[in-house]
């Protein structure tokens, strides 16, 4: 199987930042098929039945973000979850990294102002005043990190249409994964399509000439009106397949003891992270080893 | 046997556009012939495929598939007779991994799951791509691509297989492999396609289209012969009779 070397060779391995040229379209293409081909890998993570990680994910997020707005000690200890997919399930804590700060501005948008807006000082370390703002913000981007990081995680180790089928077996409409499945599989089509008009155009523009933002809009158009035309001949395709309003899946794995082991492992290192102050306890109890 | 007759009488059919891409189509498909259409680029010969199971109804003219008349309503059944393969592969793919989208029709004929896995099995046999069951379609070459759309609609086992431009992707050894599925096939087979070699190989008959309509339909070895008819229509000899 190709995984391996494809893990192994790494093109990116630079790294997003520290690049001194921006990544074209096709390498941010490539990047996209390499979450899809870190899921193909054989890892005791992967096996665990989809639901299951479906289920223990949404779980994790809910507990996260239920905590009150201040709270930043208490959030890292769940930290460990992610540590220990991307751990078991070998997927490199650089590429979730990198994606998470891909999405980060985001987070920080939502977030930037509060430092100013709550001036309240609710705590005073090492000397320093903190405010509330401060407190909330540095919040914000632990939930932010730790619920991105473990929805890349799911993905990751489940693939796209693995997450898909296991939220069509949890009854999620089938309407709605159907639309899900179509998004992952014209993805790659449609970036190919943008691909190909790009260069398209690349080779003709010489430079500067052609890659204004007149010509660009025409390029949008033109993709538009190909993708409509593309979304009947898939339908037609469906038709004649004998499609009926119902994308049929045939997947029919149970679940196994390892797997509700797995479930109820996480439930429980939830509810203790969420419920006793694990920080604060192994802070006293490190104090009362110290002389 | 009535039921693998083909048979358009005054066929038209007009885009929505205006264009005028059929214009009196008539001919007939008795049961286990197989027939090539060919054809200038923008003759009708995609148009015309996609009469033949409802993709597209007929402006005026009548379509009949075995014993039923295109309608709206007949549509359905006349789908489970006829497999059409497109142009496009990346049309025809639009499950998210191989099995999945070679099962998708059969599952949707009603067929249980051990059945549905075995037809999957065999189909991807025939088009030698058994080793790509697990991988998403994005990940396959187009002639991987074109080997799995075909696979995907063998698995329905029509009585009626209509290819368009099957071997355009294809390498030679596929193209090859395809040659031999399709002489095999025992039930009608349309093909349109601008590989006259393939069409001389796998077709004892042959239908002209130019302009939207039947412009000549005989023997393959006649029609494909005629160099002043196939000039007339953007074509030339196939590469095996060149030599001759």
């Amino acid at each position: 199987m190709s995984t391996r070397r494809d893990a192994g060779l790494d093109p990116f391995g630079p790294g997003l930042i520290s690049r001194n040229y921006p990544m074209t379209f096709d390498e941010q293409y490539f990047n996209i098929g390499r979450l899809d081909r870190l899921s193909y890998q054989d890892t005791a993570v992967h096996h665990l039945d989809a639901r299951v990680k479906v289920i223990a994910t949404m779980l994790f997020l809910v507990t996260v973000i239920s905590f009150p707005k201040y709270e930043v000690v208490a959030l890292v200890p769940f930290f460990l979850f992610p540590a220990l997919i991307m751990t078991l399930g070998e997927i490199p804590v650089r590429f979730i990294f990198r994606k998470v700060l891909l999405v980060s501005p985001f987070a920080i948008l939502v977030g930037i102002f509060n430092p100013f807006l709550d001036t309240a000082t609710v705590a005073v370390i090492w000397g320093v005043p903190v405010s509330g703002g401060c407190l909330s913000f540095v919040s914000i981007l632990l939930k932010f990190a730790l619920t991105i990081s473990a929805a890349l995680l799911l993905v990751a180790t489940t693939s796209f249409p693995g997450v898909c089928h296991a939220l069509r077996r949890l009854g999620l409409p089938s309407l709605f994964v159907s639309q899900l499945l179509f998004l992952y599989r014209y993805l790659f089509v449609l970036t190919e399509e943008t691909m190909r008009i790009t260069r398209a155009r690349d080779m003709r523009a010489f430079g500067v000439r052609g890659t204004g933002v007149r010509v660009f809009v025409r390029l949008i158009g033109v993709l538009f009106i190909r993708t409509v035309d593309r979304a009947e001949r898939i339908y037609r395709a469906m038709l004649s397949r004998g499609f009926q309003g119902d994308i049929p899946s045939l997947r029919c794995s149970r679940m196994a003891a390892t797997d509700l082991a797995y479930l109820a492992a996480t439930v429980s290192l939830l509810a203790v992270l969420r419920f006793f102050r694990v920080t604060e306890g192994i802070g006293a109890f490190a104090q009362r080893l110290l002389p | 046997m009535s039921h693998h007759l083909i048979a358009f009488k005054d066929v038209f059919f007009r885009y929505p556009d205006g264009t005028e891409a059929l214009r009196g189509i008539t001919f007939r498909i008795t049961h286990g012939e197989s027939v090539g259409i060919v054809g200038a680029n923008g003759s009708g010969k995609s148009t015309l495929l996609q009469h033949m199971n409802g993709c597209l109804m007929p402006t005026s003219g009548t379509v009949m598939i075995g014993d039923l008349l295109l309608t709206g309503k007949t549509t359905q059944e006349i789908r489970r007779k006829v497999g059409i393969i497109f142009q496009n592969p990346d049309d025809q793919l639009f499950m998210p991994t191989v099995f999945e989208d070679v099962a998708f029709g059969p599952f949707n004929l009603g067929i249980d799951e051990k059945g549905v896995r075995e037809r999957v099995q065999s189909a991807l046999e025939i088009v030698d791509c058994l080793d790509l069951m697990d991988k998403p379609p994005h990940h396959l070459s187009g002639g991987q691509k074109s080997s799995v759309a075909i696979a995907s609609v063998i698995a329905m086992d029509p009585d009626i297989l209509a290819l368009d431009e099957p071997a355009a992707n294809l390498d030679p050894k596929s193209r090859r492999s395809l040659i031999m599925f399709l002489k095999a096939f025992r039930h009608s087979k349309i093909i349109a396609s601008h590989d006259l070699d393939m069409i001389l190989d796998v077709c004892e008959r042959c239908l002209v289209i130019g302009d939207g309509r039947v412009v000549a339909d005989g023997p393959s070895r006649q029609i494909l012969s005629d160099r002043t008819l196939l000039e007339e229509n953007n074509l030339e000899l196939p590469l095996s009779l060149q030599r001759e």
